[in-house]
């Protein structure tokens, strides 16, 4: 899935050098045509093919503007007027919505509202309640009005968010140097795997990843592990600390090709890690498997906002783009990288019955899987890590998150890494 | 060198070196005067999840040194992030003057023809023909577990079983610091040495002065300029980074630019200005006690 992915990023550097051209060329033609809505996010969702369909279909053009995570929130934090489209984590939201730069988005304008996954809906898969510790969606969908800065309870007119994407993360591993089952979370802590762990460097994250594997190791209970107590994130920090002091972890890493590096180099065996990276490892003909725990996964969850300075025309092209992301197309096009997308069945209506087979129904792959580029991802035979849809977001315990004690943690975190 | 026309202004002073002056002085007012008391004033800020608070707190301060004047626990965490950061500091600094001093030497004076002095010299630049991180990241499949050294350590029975030090450690950040900065070091020494007088090695030798009396008094004290100019360089580079211990280290090594990084990333500006006023005290001060010891301007 990697090699899609940049061959996406190259593509989109040269359709953005294109479009740039053609803008210079022309512009008296583009400005009374073609909206163009700069998109501002983590390169994850921003394909040069979804670009190009949405061109196509709906005329509009989407500049691309990667940045990094922390940039998407310091943009729309700092300098909401630099975008039309915002692309965000929900666990953002709870630095975002207090300064008030974006709108609540009108829920009558959105098509397919009500076919929304219920995860970001109820809180539900199934119709079973699933793990909302951390920022969950549930609790940051909703706004109690189109101009707040604050979220609702329950369900309202005005959303924060409409989602794209969202997965659940689990630990990596390789077990061919493994060589024996790994079932739960705290083998990230396992002094067997000293020298060879990882986790990611990300504080609000790797704190998390940690506080699955002190639970699992029986050493905490904790009531929410996306919102710790400043004694809960000190326990932790001296668990990690005490680990890193025994030599437990090799490196950690803070983007996405060094922990592909990592795995795929054999420096760890087991780590923290993101499906795409994964199967970034596999493609390169080394096994790595993204391990099912049966203490359950950390999901996160992306989605569009939209800055409140939006109006007129833009902003009716907004929904329509939103609209339109909703409509089947663009969700089975994530579908088929292992994500998971805001409405599953115009989704379903667009993939073939194998491919949702094997991405969504965790059944045998009837036949090879293919990456959008045509490139063979997975075997005919293979079953996707975790399985169906159900079985691995009905598994998720907590959700990335922003903590009330952000701060603190951040500090004992650095005090970790000078440990 | 022509006669100037008298000044008629009542101030008596010549306005043309003014001019000629300002605009330098103007860049260097707007693009470093003024972010840099920008960066101070906000160190004084208040802040929050998703705000900077326009205020005049000691908040950034008395966090960063919170708990360090308790010693029984063991160093404060900036106490142990500077300690970290400037003794990997002390280590290149040490590394790269030997190794810096030691090609100095030899290009300026055990190589007799001019061009293939240059043509040596030339070869020492050649690692700058590729970028900084291209040359810090290409140690990776070199030092790894299963890389290339230990592949050979291991095949030729040097050790039973891969080395785990060579990587992800300070040997690792040192090794990558000492090959980007080295010709810091050996630039500005070349040049001090290239400008000693002959004469005097001649006389030194004519006095009956060994090799090892000539270098001592004569050729070290002639390049100290070079020396320190060298030293800052490598002293402001190491105190500031955060790439190169980041990827060596395995992101397990203390640095105060790691720290600043960290916190920008958490909208923390206030805390990050304030670690970077701190940061920018100490290396002022190294670099002041360093122009102390050895009046650059005059020596140049």
């Amino acid at each position: 899935m990697d090699k899609p992915i940049r061959a996406g990023r190259r593509q989109l550097l040269q359709g953005a050098a294109g479009l740039a051209a053609a803008g210079l060329a022309a512009p008296a033609v583009h400005a009374q045509g073609a909206v163009t809505l700069r998109y501002v996010g983590t390169a994850v969702n921003q394909h040069a093919g979804i670009k190009e369909k949405v061109r196509q279909d709906l005329g509009i053009t989407l500049e691309y503007i990667p940045v990094t995570s922390d940039d998407v929130v310091r943009r729309a934090v700092t300098q909401p007027n630099s975008l039309d489209i915002l692309d965000a984590e929900y666990w953002m939201l709870k630095k975002i919505i207090p300064s008030g730069n974006l709108m609540g988005m009108d829920a009558s304008r959105i098509k397919l509202v009500d076919e929304i996954s219920t995860v970001f809906t109820k809180g539900e898969v199934a119709g079973k309640k699933i793990g909302d510790q951390g920022t969950a969606p549930i609790k940051v969908s909703y706004m109690p009005a189109r101009d707040a800065k604050t979220f609702a309870p329950g369900q309202t007119q005005w959303l924060t968010l409409i989602p794209t994407t969202y997965n659940a993360d689990t630990l990596g591993i390789r077990p061919d140097r493994v060589g024996r089952p790994i079932e739960s979370w705290a083998e990230l802590l396992n002094p067997e795997f000293k020298g060879k762990a990882s986790i990611l460097n990300i504080p609000s994250i790797g704190i998390m990843d940690a506080a699955m594997a002190v639970e699992a190791m029986g050493r905490h209970k904790y009531a929410d592990k996306g919102n710790m107590t400043r004694a809960e994130i000190d326990l932790t920090m001296r668990v990690l600390t005490e680990a890193k002091r025994a030599g437990q972890f090799r490196a950690f890493w803070k983007d996405f090709n060094e922990s592909v590096n990592l795995m795929a180099s054999g420096e760890t065996v087991i780590q923290s890690m993101w499906s795409p990276a994964v199967t970034a490892v596999r493609s390169r003909g080394i096994p790595c498997t993204y391990q099912p725990l049966k203490e359950g996964y950390r999901a996160w969850a992306a989605g569009f906002g939209l800055p409140k300075t939006l109006s007129g025309r833009k902003l009716d092209a907004a929904y329509e783009f939103i609209n339109w992301f909703l409509s089947g197309w663009a969700g089975a096009f994530l579908n088929r990288q292992g994500y998971y997308s805001a409405v599953l069945s115009t989704a379903q209506k667009s993939m073939e019955a194998y491919e949702w087979d094997f991405w969504m129904m965790g059944k045998p792959a009837a036949q090879d899987i293919k990456a959008p580029d045509g490139t063979v991802m997975e075997k005919a035979g293979s079953v996707r890590d975790g399985g169906s849809f159900d079985a691995r977001m009905g598994a998720v315990v907590c959700w990335n998150a922003v903590m009330d004690e952000n701060d603190y943690m951040v500090r004992k975190w650095n005090e970790f890494i000078a440990a | 060198m022509s006669s100037s026309p008298p000044d008629r202004r009542p101030m008596g002073r010549p306005v043309a070196p003014l001019l000629q002056a300002a605009p330098l002085a103007l860049v260097l007012l707007l693009f470093f005067v003024f972010p840099l008391l920008a960066t101070a004033v906000v160190s004084l800020w208040n802040y929050t999840e998703y705000s900077l608070v326009p205020d005049v707190t000691s908040r950034n301060y008395v966090e960063m040194f919170e708990g360090c004047s308790d010693f029984s626990e063991g160093l404060c965490t900036t106490f142990g992030t500077y300690l970290s950061t400037l003794r990997l500091c002390a280590i290149v600094w040490a590394v790269t003057t030997l190794f810096g001093f030691g090609i100095a030497y030899f290009l300026a004076f055990h190589i007799r023809s001019d061009t293939v002095r240059m043509a040596l010299f030339l070869v020492c630049t050649a690692p700058f023909l590729t970028s900084n991180v291209i040359r810090m990241i290409s140690w990776l499949p070199l030092l790894g577990r299963e890389g290339v050294v230990n592949q050979f350590l291991v095949g030729t029975g040097l050790v039973d079983q891969p080395q785990d030090w060579l990587l992800f450690s300070d040997f690792s950040v040192v090794l990558a610091f000492v090959h980007l900065y080295t010709l810091f070091v050996t630039v500005p020494v070349f040049n001090s040495m290239m400008r000693i007088d002959r004469r005097l090695l001649e006389a030194a030798q004519d006095a009956g002065a060994s090799g090892w009396q000539t270098l001592r008094h004569v050729v070290i004290p002639l390049t100290k300029p070079g020396l320190v100019i060298g030293s800052i360089f490598v002293i402001v580079l190491v105190m500031g980074d955060f790439v190169t211990i980041g990827v060596m280290g395995g992101q397990q090594i203390a640095s105060i630019g790691k720290v600043i990084q960290v916190q920008m990333s958490y909208l923390q500006f206030p805390a990050a200005a304030a670690q970077a006023v701190v940061l920018l005290g100490l290396v002022l001060l190294v670099i002041a006690v360093m122009t102390k010891l050895i009046d650059i301007r005059r020596e140049l």
